[in-house]
């Protein structure tokens, strides 16, 4: 199978002077699903805008011909009392076509959350309709960056469980940005660590090693075997 | 004061409170409160030079208003320098200016404005402009949302934000300069925002939001004029008061 949806070669990013990302070679093959982990401040979400052009940058970012592609930010600027409905939010989209089918997909469809005001969601319903947003229109390929906070252990797990749902019964391929390490030996295909540079690439159970773990999260001793909802 | 003063009046309020309140709805979901004052500052200048050179004082004041919007765009655009800053100095700066070379016996006006003084075509001008101004927003307000809501998203599907920033800054330009002649330059930043604040206060959907803003604003102008017909009072001023009402009613009924 040679059936390459993204390939990147010496991606690098500089932000007012300091180099955010360097030298990151990638390919992501159709229907299959990437995860991107390292600490924080690695770059992780700064790769992810990079990929859809958000950011000026240098190398090769090189998606297949006439790709869709689906982006699920890893936050909004919805403040406290933001004067809008959750049905509203996902009419923004530019072709609205298939909004029914999106929200059966993250489970949303028939319940009253459509009406609700998107700034009295919970994190976790949020999130589902980010990735309702991002996945009307049926995209290829769909970029997920994980939320810091503001999502229970129970919200984060059913979002990977859809996330893992959307690859098998649409064929989607999926970036996911991830700081927990479980999530990527439960779900992910090839895992890249990320610290600036690339210091991993492949299949989780065969590059994710104490050697790496060490490169990656110095500061942090033992991290694979960590409690994701206490580590920063 | 005869009755076709009377009408003309309120049927600018009406359409020019609207516009305000409506256009102002994004401005305070992007917490630009301030930014509808700063620039209603910076028109006094352009106001008082137009009237020492005799000109239209709506052409002054949009014209200062114009190079203004844009020099905010522009540093939007080039600098990352705090904003707020910026804006403090230049704009207060400006309102100095405008008012040691505002001629005397004008200023009170200039600064407070007197919605009961536009004669039938400056209401015609004020009437249309407000229309287009509602119109543009209108179109222009998916966009804009988005591009509120989150940059990211907004240009993943084909948004150009700075082109919609600068649309937007625009109309917000031609509605600070139409709001002087209503309630002068003091008072139109809270023309522009205290309708959409109080609209917040009871809308949990965009719809209802724009609808009461719109409203809201209208509301305001029309009791405004109507209080000021029956005691004389400034207009300026007692507009405004007539929001901030609304916007304490509204705070009553705030929904939890």
């Amino acid at each position: 199978m040679n059936d390459k949806i993204l390939e990147t070669k010496d991606l690098s990013v500089t932000l007012e002077g300091r180099q955010v990302i360097q030298d990151i070679s990638l390919s992501i093959e159709r229907n299959t699903i990437l995860a991107i982990i390292g600490p924080n401040g690695a770059g992780k979400s700064v790769l992810l805008r990079t990929l859809l052009g958000l950011v000026p940058h240098s190398g090769e970012v090189k998606w297949q011909k006439g790709v869709k592609i689906g982006y699920v930010p890893q936050k909004v600027s919805i403040e406290k009392d933001f004067p809008l409905s959750v049905i509203e939010f996902l009419k923004l989209k530019k072709n609205a076509d298939g909004v029914e089918d999106a929200l059966q997909n993250t489970g949303l469809k028939g319940h009253q959350i459509l009406h609700r005001q998107i700034s009295d969601l919970s994190g976790g319903e949020l999130q589902r309709v980010l990735i309702a947003w991002a996945i009307i229109g049926n995209p290829d390929i769909l970029l997920f960056d994980e939320p810091l906070t503001g999502i229970d252990i129970g919200g984060e797990e059913t979002i990977y469980h859809l996330l893992g749902k959307l690859k098998k019964e649409r064929g989607t391929t999926i970036i996911l940005v991830s700081h927990d390490i479980s999530v990527v030996y439960k779900y992910a295909d090839t895992v890249l660590c990320l610290n600036k540079k690339q210091i991993c690439l492949g299949k989780p159970n065969e590059v994710i090693n104490k050697d790496t773990e060490k490169k990656l999260y110095s500061e942090l001793e033992g991290f694979y075997k960590h409690d994701h909802e206490h580590h920063k | 004061m005869t009755n076709e003063l009377n009408l003309l009046s309120l049927a600018t309020g009406i359409f020019v409170g609207g516009a305000a309140g409506y256009i102002g709805s994004f401005m305070v979901l992007r917490r630009m409160s301030l930014v509808g004052d700063a620039l209603s500052h910076v028109a006094l200048p352009g106001l008082a030079i137009a009237l020492l050179f005799n000109i239209n004082p709506f052409i002054g004041a949009f014209s200062f208003l114009f190079v203004a919007t844009l020099s905010i765009w522009v540093m939007e655009q080039k600098t990352t320098l705090p904003i707020d800053t910026i804006f403090g100095v230049f704009f207060t700066a400006s309102l100095a200016i405008g008012i040691l070379i505002t001629p005397e016996a004008e200023l009170l006006e200039a600064l407070f404005g007197d919605i009961t003084k536009i004669t039938p075509i400056e209401a015609a001008v004020a009437i249309i402009l407000s229309i287009v101004i509602i119109a543009a927003t209108r179109a222009i307000s998916k966009n804009e949302l988005l591009g509120i809501i989150s940059n990211d998203l907004a240009i993943s599907e084909g948004v150009n934000i700075s082109k919609t920033n600068l649309a937007y800054l625009m109309l917000v330009a031609l509605i600070v300069a139409l709001g002087i002649k209503a309630v002068g330059t003091i008072l139109t930043g809270a023309l522009v925002i205290i309708p959409a604040a109080s609209a917040k206060n009871i809308a949990s959907n965009f719809r209802d939001y724009s609808f009461y803003s719109l409203l809201f604003g209208s509301l305001s102008a029309v009791i405004g004029i109507i209080v000021v017909q029956q005691t004389g009072l400034s207009s300026g001023p007692v507009v405004i008061l007539s929001s901030v009402a609304i916007f304490i009613l509204s705070l009553i009924f705030k929904k939890e």
